[in-house]
């Protein structure tokens, strides 16, 4: 009875996030924030609280972590990461600055101690870059001058997210300074090993994993990527950096193929992440944060539009350009949703987990909303008024 | 004429040139093989006022479009500058001893002096094969040189 329990309810889950995607597709939104909402509604409290299926559920959280960052490092190749990280880090360092600023202040105003802050740092810090780029996409902006910096500080940001998650692994085991500088080292050395073994022997990790089948492919690819994973976190790096690296380490035609076959995957288990940091959610919780994350959002929604038009001015990119990189930005999504599951599932602060939802819920929807302004809000900034005759 | 060159890193490449008359275009090359043909505002270079998403099929087909008379035009001219200069098209056979072999393998161009210009594959043409190119059965090799040596690089493609 319990099995057929269980099935029922994964079954209604999963149609559920399958009538909301359409939605999404419909309305050219990203999913991320209904998935949240249908999390908020099957979670404690919720209107539809779950009975059997939460282990299965936190367990497929888990992976989707994984796969979301794996399928992020097969983004990128080694090459791309070293050069962005020589021709963009001043720019990345003013996007690292004024973003992640506002949340380490609310975390200290709020009294949460200086865990939390680091986590909230990290929150308001990153950027969607599932969403950035499906939105620049969208309205035809690769083309634009501003495309290659704002995927540079996307790609920053990542690189920044390989350092950052394994320092908040570290701070959220409660490991003193001592055992936080052990942790950062070895993160340290692992990225570095990782990025020389892709830059020079991308081909032997390749060799190792290349198939003509595509069924013997995904189970090499899959298992090697859980494997690192599950070895980063035994070193205390998190499991989630480790699928990065593996994702970077595999480049070329075999990161094609492995993104095509890896891909549906990645959106199950991220849709059921993003429910599952849902259900974490008690609703209750979330309109006494609502004012400190409508205020966050705002800051947020104008230091990304401070970094988007700084790093286009220094690139000599006129006004309409920088407003486009700065709103382009603007989108916090499922590695917001990360970090906070980490300190949630730390124990850090009960109302870290509704605030960071709170904020992802609104900047999720605003962010492709403030792109989609930008062009408007350029001509009218750009034209001065002419005198009618 | 310079064809400024950006990475995108995650999504491909962004080419773009300036005409002679100011207007500027450019090309969104994605991973996927997806292009974008961007064309800029007038007044504005760095924003695209036209951005057209293209699929292989229909980038190769533009491609062939604009470029094919120049490349006709170019060989041409090129046999008129240079006597005695032959393009032949060798068939790669089954038995060949390059079939899943890179171009570099058959190290034609130093055996021979005659250049692999071309591969045709299922009616698509891969112009300048790279050394990594690998050959199939019934791939069309394009091959310019002297009568002597396309003649030398169909034994060779035949004989190993």
């Amino acid at each position: 009875v319990h099995g057929s329990l269980l099935l029922v309810e994964l079954g209604a889950i999963i149609l559920a996030l399958g009538v909301l995607g359409a939605l999404a597709v419909r309305f050219s939104v990203s999913p991320i924030p209904l998935y949240l909402l249908a999390g908020l509604a099957f979670g404690q409290g919720g209107i539809l609280p779950l009975a059997t299926s939460e282990e299965f559920i936190s367990a497929g959280a888990e992976l989707g972590v994984i796969l979301l960052l794996f399928t992020l490092g097969l983004e990128y190749t080694a090459q791309e990461l070293v050069g962005t990280l020589r021709s963009s880090y001043l720019s990345g360092a003013t996007d690292l600055v004024l973003n992640a600023a506002p949340g380490v202040a609310v975390a200290l105003i709020l009294g949460w101690g200086p865990v939390a802050a680091v986590a909230m740092g990290g929150v308001t810090y990153v950027t969607s870059s599932g969403i950035t780029a499906k939105v620049m996409g969208d309205l035809g902006w690769l083309g634009n001058r501003e495309a290659p910096v704002v995927l540079s500080l996307l790609v920053f940001e990542d690189l920044t997210m390989a350092m950052y998650l394994p320092i908040l692994t570290a701070l959220l085991a409660g490991v003193g300074l001592v055992g936080g500088s052990v942790t950062l080292a070895i993160a340290a050395a692992t990225v570095t090993v990782v990025l020389i073994v892709a830059l020079r022997f991308g081909g032997l990790v390749e060799r190792l994993v290349a198939s003509d089948s595509d069924e013997v492919l995904l189970l090499k690819v899959l298992g090697l990527t859980i494997l690192v994973a599950g070895l980063a976190q035994q070193l205390g790096v998190s499991a989630a950096v480790g699928a990065f690296l593996v994702g970077i380490a595999l480049s070329g035609p075999l990161a094609h193929t492995a993104r095509d076959l890896l891909t549906p995957l990645r959106d199950l288990f991220a849709a059921v992440f993003f429910v599952f940091f849902g259900l974490q959610t008690d609703p209750s919780q979330l309109p006494p944060v609502a004012g400190a994350a409508a205020l966050l959002a705002v800051i947020g929604i104008l230091t990304k539009g401070a970094t988007g038009w700084i790093s286009a001015a220094r690139v000599g990119l006129g006004t309409a350009a920088r407003i486009r990189a700065g709103a382009a930005l603007v989108p916090r999504g499922e590695f917001n949703i990360v970090i906070a599951g980490l300190a949630v599932a730390a124990g850090v602060n009960d109302r870290l987990g509704s605030l960071a939802a709170a904020y992802v819920l609104v900047l999720a929807v605003a962010g492709p909303l403030a792109a989609r302004a930008a062009e408007p809000l350029a001509r009218v900034l750009t034209k001065p008024a002419k005198a009618p005759i | 004429m310079d064809v400024e060159r950006v990475n995108l890193p995650g999504i491909g490449m962004q080419h773009a040139i300036i005409t002679s008359r100011g207007r500027r275009l450019g090309v969104v090359s994605h991973h996927t093989g997806r292009r974008d043909l961007v064309v800029y505002d007038k007044d504005d270079p760095d924003s695209a006022v036209v951005s057209v998403a293209l699929t292989i099929e229909e980038a190769n087909a533009l491609a062939e479009l604009l470029g094919t008379a120049r490349i006709v035009e170019r060989l041409a001219d090129l046999r008129r500058q240079v006597e005695g200069l032959v393009t032949v098209q060798i068939v790669m056979a089954d038995g060949s001893p390059f079939v899943g072999r890179t171009l570099g393998d058959t190290a034609a161009r130093t055996r021979t002096g005659a250049s692999i210009v071309a591969v045709v594959r299922d009616r698509q043409v891969y112009a300048s094969p790279r050394p990594d190119f690998r050959f199939v059965a019934g791939d069309v090799v394009v091959v310019v040189g002297t009568a002597e040596g396309t003649a030398a690089v169909a034994a060779i493609f035949t004989d190993g």
